[in-house]
């Protein structure tokens, strides 16, 4: 029972990271009908350059800053110097790109730093706190859902409550229109993927020192992981996508726990095929068709 | 009739060019060869019928792990050959009926799983599959050839049947159904072409490609471990077919020959320059993924048509040239 709980609130945890980056992937879908398949390598150059600022400064904040705004110029980088000129002929072709600027980027901080494992701190403690004699959560546990809530309810306000995001929801909806009624459409594209790629990348922040260390293809498994949970929640839904995560969070806890952590990576394919075949619009989808 | 006649001149091509080759020359021709028959199975998918998979290494895996264990238990290599493409068959149908629904995004994060999953099933269940060692793939050569020849001859054997059978197929009533799915799925449907039942049919094909180049990988190498099939190895399919040129299977031939070149070219490029050794191990792994990353973005944004689009072009200018 003990280990129950324990598992169950570290499932959550680890779920929490997923739906912040399951959501990254739902906006740039929603924005540009892309699914950024280079998601997890940005992330992870972002995580670099907090290693870098906090091995230099000794600071973990100025280092947290540094990836929340280098992932963000490197969203922006993307989308200005790449995606754009993408040809939209095929939908396949961003995708490629996107693979293309996966294998520039892995190798590009392999080249730098190499490709060894590089731990790295936390700011808070990973010892679990005992509730009632059960350890339950850590201190940096109760950080993780915090940065995460705030990351959603961010999102949430700027899309529901401002025209900056009317303007967005719009500028993906109906790019013709919004733009004969003077909306910057492409300005918004580029707003979308910095918002993204600037979840991904505190995400990334976030699940890296849990997981063995800071590595070129440390997020290759979250990403796998992450799509699912995009998947499981319909893709184009952003609550979707947050349930999604939390879900697939405690599923691969309890598989990596009762069976062992080679285990998860084969539980986050089958589970994948199994949202695939069982109910491919996902669990929130509004709409019944699903075109790429 | 014209894919016979060229099948037949390759395989005689290949008898030749065997005999006057080095063993180290035979044995890159033979990769080459076995790398051929994945990219050629993924043009069909990515360039006939408009699908992306991420898990054609994944597939080679199985096909490889397929040889090793009918080696085992038998010492006939063409039969270790076919059981491991009936094998890749099965799993390819298996992802690809839960493809079949799904559009682009969907079946390239499904087969990206897929090869994430891979590595971790040899060690998750290591009695069977050893987990990174591996496993060893027994052979006996005959006393007759050099081994590399052999293996150069069986390879580029395969090679040139599954390039003929897909030339076949391409040209056949299934490739013409496989375009019309990939240009418009509606219309295509409105023509009375089962949308579903193609792509699955061609990612299964494609699979059973992927199979065989892995098997032709184990026998090449004579031992199979995860560590040779990595996600990597997925991607770089995907990146030598679409420099290669996605629109017919000549772009899969300069795609296996760039997979095999590219490596070697830069190994003694970064060897010429005088480097502290740390730097150069850095640059050893890392230099050919981004130069093959950075060519794949700029071949899509210049030159969606890769290498075999350039040449066709410039062969069509030619032809043009006394007119104009």
């Amino acid at each position: 029972m003990e280990r129950f709980a324990f598992l169950t609130f570290d499932g959550l945890a680890n779920g929490a990271v997923y739906s912040a980056f399951a959501l990254a992937l739902v906006l740039i879908w929603r924005a540009a009908r892309i699914v950024n398949f280079a998601q997890g390598a940005m992330a992870v150059a972002a995580a670099y350059a907090a290693y870098a600022v906090t091995s230099a400064t000794g600071s973990y904040w100025l280092g947290f800053a540094a990836a929340l705004a280098g992932g963000m110029a490197l969203g922006v980088l993307v989308e200005r110097g790449v995606m754009r000129f993408t040809s939209h002929s095929a939908p396949l072709n961003q995708v490629i790109v996107a693979l293309g600027l996966v294998l520039t980027i892995q190798a590009g901080l392999g080249m730098l730093y190499g490709n060894e494992f590089r731990p790295v701190g936390t700011p808070f403690s990973r010892d679990a706190i005992d509730v009632g004699g059960v350890p339950l959560l850590s201190q940096y546990d109760v950080f993780v859902f915090a940065a995460v809530l705030t990351i959603v309810l961010l999102l949430a306000l700027l899309f529901t409550k401002t025209s900056t995001g009317l303007r967005m929801r719009a500028a993906a909806f109906a790019p013709e229109v919004s733009r004969l009624l003077g909306v910057n459409v492409g300005g918004m594209l580029t707003l979308g993927w910095a918002l993204a790629a600037g979840a991904g990348a505190v995400a990334a922040m976030l699940v890296i020192p849990t997981e063995l260390g800071l590595h070129p293809h440390a997020m290759d498994l979250v990403f796998v992981t992450s799509f699912t949970a995009a998947v499981i929640g319909g893709l184009d839904s952003p609550p979707g996508a947050v349930v999604g995560g939390l879900l697939l969070g405690l599923v691969l806890s309890y598989v990596s726990g009762y069976l062992g952590s080679s285990v998860t990576p084969i539980a986050a394919f089958a589970a994948l095929l199994a949202v695939l075949l069982a109910r491919p619009q996902g669990l929130f989808a509004a709409s019944k068709a699903r075109q790429a | 009739m014209r894919t016979l006649l060229w099948s037949v001149a390759a395989a005689a091509g290949l008898v030749a060019a065997t005999a006057m080759l080095d063993p180290f020359r035979n044995y890159q021709l033979a990769t080459i060869a076995a790398y051929l028959c994945a990219t050629a199975g993924l043009t069909v998918l990515t360039g006939l019928n408009g699908q992306l998979s991420l898990g054609h290494g994944a597939l080679m895996a199985i096909g490889a792990y397929t040889v090793a264990f009918a080696q085992k238990s038998w010492d006939s290599l063409y039969l270790s050959l076919a059981l491991a493409v009936v094998v890749t068959t099965v799993a390819g149908a298996v992802v690809g009926l839960a493809a079949a629904r799904l559009r682009g995004p969907y079946l390239a994060g499904a087969t990206l799983a897929l090869a994430i999953a891979v590595p971790s099933i040899t060690i998750t269940f290591q009695s069977v599959f050893n987990s990174e060692q591996g496993l060893p793939v027994f052979l006996t050569p005959p006393r007759t050839l050099d081994i590399e020849r052999w293996q150069a001859l069986v390879a580029g054997g395969a090679a040139v049947l599954v390039m003929w059978l897909l030339a076949n197929l391409s040209r056949s009533h299934l490739g013409r159904r496989m375009r019309a799915v990939r240009d418009n799925e509606v219309a295509a449907s409105l023509t009375g072409v089962a949308v579903s039942r193609t792509q699955v049919l061609a990612f299964v094909i494609s699979s059973a490609c992927a199979g065989l180049g892995g098997a032709l990988m184990a026998f090449l190498a004579q031992s199979v471990s995860p560590g040779a099939f990595p996600l990597t190895l997925s991607l770089f399919l995907l990146m030598a077919v679409v420099i290669g040129g996605l629109g017919s299977l000549a772009g899969a031939l300069w795609g296996a020959v760039l997979l095999v070149a590219l490596p070697d070219v830069i190994h003694s490029l970064t060897e010429g320059m005088v480097l502290k050794p740390a730097m150069a191990s850095r640059l050893e792994g890392n230099l050919p993924l981004a130069i093959f990353g950075v060519t794949l973005i700029i071949v899509m944004l210049a030159a969606p048509g890769g290498l075999q689009g350039l040449f066709s072009r410039l062969l069509k200018r030619g032809h043009h040239a006394p007119n104009s």
